[in-house]
């Protein structure tokens, strides 16, 4: 029997799973996806929101603040590349200047350190702006972070905690059995005595398990650019656009990888759309060149959508079931969600669980992962003296990014395994430069049927059913090398 | 830190001929730098026939060229390093580079860059619909067919006629599996001709011109590509579209310099998107040469190697301090010229003068005409002109040396 069971294995579930990986409790994590982090958390902005836009008042705002003044530790614990580059929302017209001194009003009232700034000062802080430019809102707390090693690494760090993981699982039923909940999977089913349900856009479906509902999620797509490495002085901070009833409206920003990123859009769309429109993507355009000046679209290396999980009630909705205290919702994680998501772990456990289950800490909670080796950050001295252990690290996987093959096979070796190219891409970013894994694709693929033992047949790019290979070459018996 | 006179970057086509001129030139501390495990480049991968009808007047297959120059390179015992990449490249001609026995630093006195290209992908061309499995570039498809020998593809459509993919969808379909249709952009194919004989006509694949991918759906593998039919400006005609249920999309829709090594260098780039560089393939940065695909992306391998002795060439020339200065021309790609090399011309003492280049339409009727500023020094009659097929014109310059300024390349119609 478990204590908890997280259903979710995005930002928010594993966030509760980290901190609840501190107290003697059985958690197990059921995760659909064959990846953390593999949906919401996977495709968005990637900054870390300072707090000036939510509405005073809401849980958005009152978690957005506090999770991100969590950030600096978490990112040293989880060895997680973040930065505080500040972001700057431009207003481009005189008329709009009062809704620009209105965010600086929320800002002060959700505590959040803002600066209004000239069109001068502006211009010292960032030359590309827009000529249009009036008028702008500093906020030096916001910051970019990469998001998928987020989830990874705090997944890793929740397992090696104890936390149990269990991917490729999904939850097909939860009912109440006296005391505990059953919960059913397409795998097995499982006893427990709290639910959490952190299900992303499908949190409705699970909530809906267990009562009636009357909230909705609203899927809405964003889409962006991905631009390559061209000139890492193009651009120093988060530029936003003034933020409308539809969301904080399109950004353009660095990335902790030195990429930049263009978007979102917001749409209303089926919750597994990703597909990218022309039309969506040239008015992302248009709005970005409003802001930014020479923006060099032609160094676009990808573009992608992500959806959001927006809910009906304007807020985030985290509280227990009407009817049944031990079921827990954490719904309608939007934007800003991401930054929100330590808070929102406390929240959960301070307010929601406590109350109800009695929550020890264990003595040898160890906060901190194992160290990864990022090789092109070292030294000279300090890359040849792990060439020296280990001879992988002198094998460069991809060209792009210069990521070497010791790299790979060190994610290979921890808690949460990728098990596909784009599980390796995310964690080490071979495949993210600008021959989007043309020249190292079938590299890694070999690398993940080596090191799993299968057939290179059964390798994925992504998703279940996202094979490869269907068959070996006629001749490839003949081959010798 | 070790010293080296050359270092050469990349083993390739444009790499080997470069070491190999620069030795007969009497240049003896050269050092090549491979990031595979074999020398030869991307003519590994490529194992069908067709090169070296211009040097050697035979067709070979790739590995079959690339065997000829590799075994002249051991002959003459030019030292090479295999499996070691570059990791950075910096002013003053400092080469971090890493293989087997660790990271180093390489200090040239001077530089030949033959890094060739790569391919432009689904994310350089926006490529709209969703982010399925089974959406490869052709050279990516090629390397799993023909290194790996793994077959990643049964129902397929082919985006753009260039070369790689017309040889892909023959390769393909030798493998059993079944090519529905080449889509190509532009009104006229860019393979060359006897590429669509071979590839397709001879396979009955069909080439659909004015047609480009404008939707891909399937949620985990490519199901499907919706294409459209486009119009002179490249918009989509509304309900000329074209469903083709495949699990397979390959690109074939360009090559691009690979440059970003030499970013630190402050080199120059052309509108080929690879270094501007003179006469004898130096880059404005003085002892920095290129050569191949890195320059400009050639049709033909034997031209690549042409290039490559060339820049050989120069290096030894640059290397044993003969190279003389004496002319200030800039070389200009005028009205439907899309780039030309080289871009400058510097020393009169080269007598011979190669310009290659491309046209940006196809074009027929229509003399080509070099100019140095307003005199014309060259004028050749062509039927027709196409942006597949680059052109190369010589001019010798002993009876009428050249003036400092502009060279220009026009193309004109004939009435």
């Amino acid at each position: 029997m478990q204590d908890i069971i997280i259903v979710g294995g995005g930002i928010i579930g594993v966030m509760i799973a980290r901190k609840l990986s501190q107290y003697d409790l059985n958690v197990l994590l059921i995760e659909k996806e064959n990846d953390v982090g593999n949906v919401t958390s996977m495709a968005n902005s990637a900054i870390i929101h300072s707090g000036y836009d939510p509405i005073p008042g809401t849980l958005k705002a009152k978690l957005n603040v506090l999770g991100n003044k969590q950030f600096d530790l978490i990112c040293k614990q989880l060895d997680v590349d973040f930065k505080r580059i500040g972001t700057i929302t431009v207003c481009l017209d005189e008329n709009d200047v009062f809704k620009l001194e209105a965010l600086k009003n929320r800002a002060s009232e959700n505590n959040v350190e803002a600066f209004l700034l000239s069109k001068e000062e502006l211009l010292k802080l960032e030359p590309n702006l827009s000529d249009n430019v009036v008028k702008g809102l500093f906020c030096p707390s916001g910051g970019i972070i990469d998001p998928f090693n987020l989830c990874v690494h705090c997944m890793e760090n929740a397992c090696e905690n104890g936390v149990k993981l269990h991917l490729n699982e999904e939850v097909i039923n939860i009912s109440k059995d006296g005391e505990l909940f059953s919960v059913v999977t397409n795998k097995d089913s499982y006893k427990c005595k709290i639910v959490i349900n952190a299900a992303g856009y499908n949190a409705d479906k699970i909530a809906s398990f267990i009562e009636k509902i009357d909230f909705d999620i609203i899927p809405r797509k964003g889409e962006y650019f991905v631009l390559d490495h061209f000139d890492d002085s193009f651009l120093n901070h988060v530029i936003f656009t003034l933020p409308t009833n539809k969301g904080k409206g399109v950004l353009i920003s660095k990335t902790t990888s030195n990429n930049y990123i263009i978007g979102p859009s917001s749409e209303i769309c089926l919750k597994d759309d990703y597909s990218c429109d022309k039309l969506t993507l040239d008015s992302v355009k248009i709005s970005a060149s409003k802001m930014f000046k020479n923006i060099p679209f032609n160094q676009t290396i990808r573009t992608f959508a992500g959806i959001r999980a927006t809910p009906s009630t304007h807020d985030f909705i985290i509280e227990p079931a009407k009817s049944d205290k031990y079921f827990i919702n954490v719904a309608g994680i939007e934007s800003p969600g991401l930054v929100s998501s330590p808070a929102i772990a406390d929240y959960v456990i301070d307010n929601l669980i406590s109350p109800i289950l009695v929550l020890k800490k264990k003595k040898n909670y160890n906060p901190n992962v194992r160290k990864y080796v990022h090789f092109l950050k070292l030294s000279l001295d300090e890359q040849n003296e792990l060439i020296k252990k280990d001879k992988d690290f002198s094998k460069i996987i991809c060209n792009c990014e210069k990521v070497t093959l010791g790299e790979v096979k060190d994610v290979l070796n921890r808690y949460v395994k990728p098990q596909t190219i784009k599980a390796i891409k995310k964690r080490t970013r071979a495949g993210f430069g600008k021959c989007q894994s043309g020249f190292c694709q079938a590299n890694v693929l070999d690398i993940l049927a080596n090191y799993y033992h299968v057939s290179p047949l059964e390798i994925l790019y992504d998703k279940n059913g996202s094979n490869i290979i269907y068959s070996l070459t006629k001749n490839n018996g003949d081959k010798n090398d | 830190m070790i010293n080296k006179d050359l270092v050469i970057i990349g083993g390739g086509s444009a790499g080997l001929a470069a070491a190999i001129k620069a030795r007969q030139e009497g240049i003896k501390d050269i050092l090549i730098i491979e990031k595979d495990g074999n020398l030869g480049g991307i003519l590994n991968q490529c194992i069908h026939n067709g090169f070296g009808l211009e040097i050697f007047n035979e067709e070979l297959t790739g590995p079959e060229y690339a065997y000829r120059f590799k075994q002249i390179v051991k002959d003459k015992k030019i030292e090479y390093l295999l499996n070691t990449s570059i990791l950075s490249l910096d002013k003053g001609f400092f080469i971090k580079y890493i293989n087997e026995s660790g990271v180093s630093i390489c200090h040239a006195k001077c530089i030949i860059f033959a890094g060739g290209c790569y391919e432009k992908n689904a994310g350089a061309i926006n490529l709209m619909g969703d982010r399925p499995s089974g959406i490869f570039t052709a050279g990516c498809a090629q390397k799993y067919i023909n290194i790996k020998g793994y077959m990643p593809a049964k129902k397929v459509v082919i985006l753009g006629s260039g070369d790689i993919g017309l040889i892909t969808a023959r390769r393909m379909t030798l493998e059993g599996a079944n090519v529905l249709a080449v889509l190509e952009i532009m009104p006229y194919s860019n393979g060359l001709n006897r590429n669509i004989k071979q590839c397709l006509d001879d396979f009955n694949i069909p080439l659909y011109l004015s047609y480009t991918v404008k939707k891909v759906i399937g949620k985990s593998r490519l199901e499907k590509i919706i294409a459209g039919k486009v119009d002179e400006n490249l918009n989509f005609i509304d309900g000329e579209e074209i469903e083709f249920d495949c699990d397979t999309l390959l690109l074939s829709v360009g090559l691009v310099p690979n440059i970003s090594i030499l970013n630190n260098l402050g080199i120059e780039v052309s509108s080929a998107k690879g270094p501007k560089v003179d006469e004898i393939m130096q880059t404005n940065v003085s002892g920095l040469f290129a050569a191949g695909n890195c320059v400009h992306v050639h049709d033909l391998v034997d031209f690549v190697t042409n290039e490559g002795y060339l820049a050989g060439f120069g290096a030894a020339l640059y290397l044993k301090n003969q190279l003389k200065e004496d002319l200030n021309i800039d070389v200009v790609a005028r009205n439907n010229v899309s780039y030309v090399v080289p871009n400058k011309i510097k020393y009169s003492s080269n007598k011979e003068l190669e310009f290659k280049f491309r046209v940006k339409k196809p074009c027929k009727n229509v003399d080509i005409i070099i100019k140095n500023n307003d005199k014309i020094i060259k004028k050749v009659y062509k039927l027709a002109l196409l942006p597949s097929q680059m052109e190369n014109i010589k001019i010798n310059t002993t009876n009428s040396p050249l003036k400092d300024g502009m060279i220009t390349i026009d193309i004109e119609t004939r009435a």
